[in-house]
């Protein structure tokens, strides 16, 4: 069975139907690439795995449990979690906040045993210090956990997501456009750092992107968006041959 | 000299009391963006319970002071959910007018129930005043101050150190993003009123202490009063309340002591104007960045 499966999901807004009829799934382990021109409904489809947006017609299901109309935090409890193509840290926390923040509900100890200081108070506190730490480090950012969120740079706040994200201890990893504004030495670097992640978290890996080489290099599987549909799927090399695609990306091909 | 620090005194007394009601506005409308008008009367609410407890359960100051908190922090929470959870995907004026709904059906629900009247309130604090170099202080008003540092630390460190408070902070600054990191944003929002409104009560409670007398309506002046300073202090702002409170407080008793006491609403409203007009985003507020 797979891990996460969309069947025939549609999603109107009005008169627009950013997503029509698409049919995707991930078995466990998998790392997917779904790619397709701007505006063909790929971060709709984030936002409607994490519950942002709920489907106006089909099924989503995650681990054999439909999570249409449940909310994005229970959906994130649930073992799903995700980045954001521009980035929406907590900017005005410290980069260790950002992810004990994440990791919070894994920990339970209530306001009352904080403000009376009990002794499971500086358990749970000692325990998220640590993750939070762990967490920071594989993203070699241990060095500015007092900084600022907003005072990194920018190639920095892209990882500060994804360990954010990872904080939320997740089986499925959603990466809207992790490379977007690296240059292509970051680039091969968060590359690495993906392959690393999915290895020691054993985390299934959906990832949105625009840059070809990150997503022919890493992805084991491809879907082609546009307009809404699903035009193509495939190994990388299927892809890369696909007719459809290509008129999608560089319009008609006239032979 | 003596008078100065007499009316600076006083003036620490009554910024008192609006620092403790504007926290519950600013904190409210840092988390969902609403001015929340029916806080005043969520103050006055905690005037009554305490009231009650004091004279007919003889809880004593403190016993009556957190009943009357725990109290109040079940009806914000109450209010919330059943006045403004339902229209927080509406327009923000449609959320406000049901404020100003919530706010008078509270002071009329509290005319019908405890009746329109003034009462008189009991001596909760020992009052025995001494003089320190010409300078007149009481024991009130030493209580006073010393209950609302002990919040506003206490409420400093919720904010700041606690899980519930990080999650508040996270909340405030992106809703979304907050939910999607497993942040439960309606319990989030609940216990942000309930703080909120207990911090309210606990100002309702002072009030008449200071004042002693409380009825129905006793909510709306200095409600409006605790919203222009945290207008003042920079709305969203914790430490904005805090400060402006005391400010206005020092403002209005610096105008009562020169002899414009008639004046002294005039010109807190004034101020209002001043700074909507001069600096809109409060004294300690950076300016707004659309986000995008």
């Amino acid at each position: 069975m797979p891990l996460l499966e969309m069947d025939r999901v549609t999603c109107v807004f009005g008169g627009l139907r950013a997503v029509s009829g698409v049919s995707l799934h991930l078995n466990q382990g998998e790392l997917v690439g779904l790619i397709g021109p701007n505006g063909a409904g790929k971060t709709t489809i984030f936002n409607l795995l994490t519950g942002v947006y709920a489907p106006s017609e089909g099924r989503i299901q995650f681990d054999g449990e439909s999570l249409v109309g449940r909310a994005p935090w229970r959906i994130n409890k649930a073992g799903i979690a995700r980045t954001f193509q521009n980035i929406r840290l907590f900017s005005d926390m410290t980069v260790l906040d950002n992810v004990k923040i994440a990791y919070h509900n894994h920990v339970r100890h209530g306001v009352f045993s904080s403000i009376l200081r009990l002794p499971n108070h500086f358990r749970g506190e000692r325990e998220i210090e640590d993750k939070a730490m762990a967490f920071l480090s594989i993203f070699h950012l241990e060095g500015k956990k007092d900084e600022m969120a907003k005072n990194l740079p920018y190639g920095e706040q892209r990882r500060l997501e994804i360990a954010r994200a990872l904080a939320t201890q997740p089986r499925l990893l959603l990466l809207d456009e992790p490379a977007a504004g690296m240059n292509p030495q970051e680039t091969r670097e968060l590359m690495e750092l993906i392959r690393f992640i999915r290895e020691r978290f054993s985390l299934t890996i959906l990832l949105i992107e625009h840059d070809m080489s990150l997503v022919m290099g890493i992805c084991e599987r491809i879907y082609v968006l546009d307009h809404g549909t699903v035009i193509a799927q495939g190994t990388p090399e299927e892809i890369r041959s696909n007719p459809k695609v290509i008129e999608a990306y560089l319009g008609e091909v006239t032979s | 000299m003596t008078t100065f620090i007499q009316q600076l005194i006083n003036g620490l007394s009554v910024g008192s009391i609006y620092a403790l009601i504007a926290l519950g506005y600013t904190m409210v409308y840092g988390i969902i963006k609403l001015i929340n008008f029916a806080h005043g009367d969520v103050f006055m609410a905690g005037a009554f319970v305490a009231y009650f407890s004091y004279t007919g359960l003889h809880l004593g100051f403190f016993g009556s002071l957190v009943v009357s908190m725990a109290a109040c922090a079940v009806l914000g929470v109450v209010i919330e959910r059943f006045a403004y959870r339902p229209l927080r995907k509406s327009t923000r004026i449609a959320a406000l007018i049901t404020a100003i709904g919530v706010s008078l059906f509270l002071e009329n629900a509290g005319i019908i129930t405890v009746g329109a009247q003034a009462r008189g309130y009991p001596n909760m604090l020992p009052d025995t005043a001494f003089n320190l170099g010409g300078v007149t202080v009481s024991t009130k008003q030493i209580g006073i101050i010393a209950l609302t540092v002990v919040m506003m630390v206490i409420l400093q460190y919720i904010v700041h150190r606690t899980k519930i408070g990080k999650a508040m902070r996270a909340v405030a600054y992106d809703p979304e993003a907050a939910q999607l990191m497993g942040i439960d944003v309606d319990r989030t929002i609940s216990f942000t009123f309930a703080i909120g409104s207990a911090l309210a009560a606990a100002a309702g409670v002072v009030y008449g202490a200071y004042y002693s007398a409380i009825d129905p309506l006793m909510g709306i002046m200095p409600g409006l009063k605790a919203f222009i300073a945290a207008v003042l202090g920079g709305i969203g702002i914790i430490p904005g309340a805090m400060v402006g409170g005391l400010v206005l407080g020092l403002i209005e008793t610096l105008v009562q002591s020169l002899g414009f006491s008639l004046w002294r609403d005039a010109v807190a409203f004034a101020l209002l104007i001043l700074i909507l007009l001069i600096k809109p985003e409060g004294l300690f507020g950076k300016h707004a960045r659309e986000k995008v």
